[in-house]
């Protein structure tokens, strides 16, 4: 992403791995790339899923820093139609069954 | 943050202030686009694939299938919000879901623009110098940069 704000973080986003589920869900990777702004990410996290802009800072810190971020989880359906919205917006996202 | 190129106004709407030349040159984005996204195949043109990527990282089979369901949907998202932004091009004034098209439309050039001139995080202007033929497409992302960017910011600021 390109830097047109600065935000310190170091975060780690723990995956719950407590319960057990009759399904493994699916989550939703947003991957960095060099084009889209580190401003108009933290929006579209916003925007998307209603995160409140301290997540959603983190959430495009982890994508910047770390190269991706898991960015919502559930359903394979569900995890399909966020998919498709930030591929709306422009957002490099895949999915995947959660190992 | 007021005297930038796009703010947020009281009543919830936002005000343009943009030169004529900064008209003239975001006029011809919307039909570009277009042309882009009817006229290319995003197999063959990794600029116009970059707008649709894929969903799955390791499943031909499944990217397909949502390349079928997602593609169209993607496409005519894309396609009403360029003629949103057309039917906007001079106004002074636009309403949120005119910013969203306006940001839409822009961003995506953007994703464009810079997938073909293979951009960085740390690409300048420096690394188009004057003759290059890269440095008209490379201005032109850094002024979209600079309208993405604002256009953010009037939308993530309160009213």
């Amino acid at each position: 992403m390109t830097e047109t704000i600065t935000a310190p973080a170091e975060v780690e986003r723990p995956i719950d791995e407590d319960v057990p589920r009759p399904a493994l869900p699916w989550i939703v990777i947003v991957w960095n790339d060099p084009i889209n702004l580190m401003s108009y990410v933290t929006w579209v996290f916003q925007k998307l899923f209603g995160y409140p802009r301290a997540k959603a800072e983190k959430l495009m810190m982890d994508v910047h820093t770390k190269g991706k971020a898991v960015v919502s989880s559930g359903t394979r359906e569900k995890a399909e139609f966020d998919v498709a919205r930030l591929h709306a917006h422009g957002l490099w996202a895949t999915m995947q069954q959660d190992a | 943050m007021a005297r930038g190129p796009v703010r947020r106004t009281r009543d919830g709407g936002f005000q343009l202030r943009l030169s004529a030349n900064e008209r003239d040159v975001l006029r011809q984005l919307p039909q570009q686009l277009r042309t882009l996204i009817e006229a290319e195949d995003p197999a063959t043109d990794p600029a116009v694939a970059r707008l649709y990527p894929p969903a799955y990282l390791d499943d031909p089979i499944r990217n397909l299938e949502y390349e079928r369901l997602a593609g169209d949907d993607l496409t005519s998202q894309r396609l009403a919000a360029i003629d949103r932004m057309a039917s906007t091009l001079d106004a002074e004034r636009l309403t949120e879901d005119d910013v969203l098209a306006w940001l839409g439309v822009l961003n995506d050039l953007r994703l464009v623009l810079g997938t073909r001139l293979d951009v960085t995080e740390e690409t300048t202007e420096d690394d188009f110098p004057a003759g290059d033929p890269r440095a008209e497409a490379f201005a032109l992302y850094a002024y979209l940069t600079y309208v993405v960017d604002a256009i953010v910011g009037a939308l993530s600021a309160a009213t």
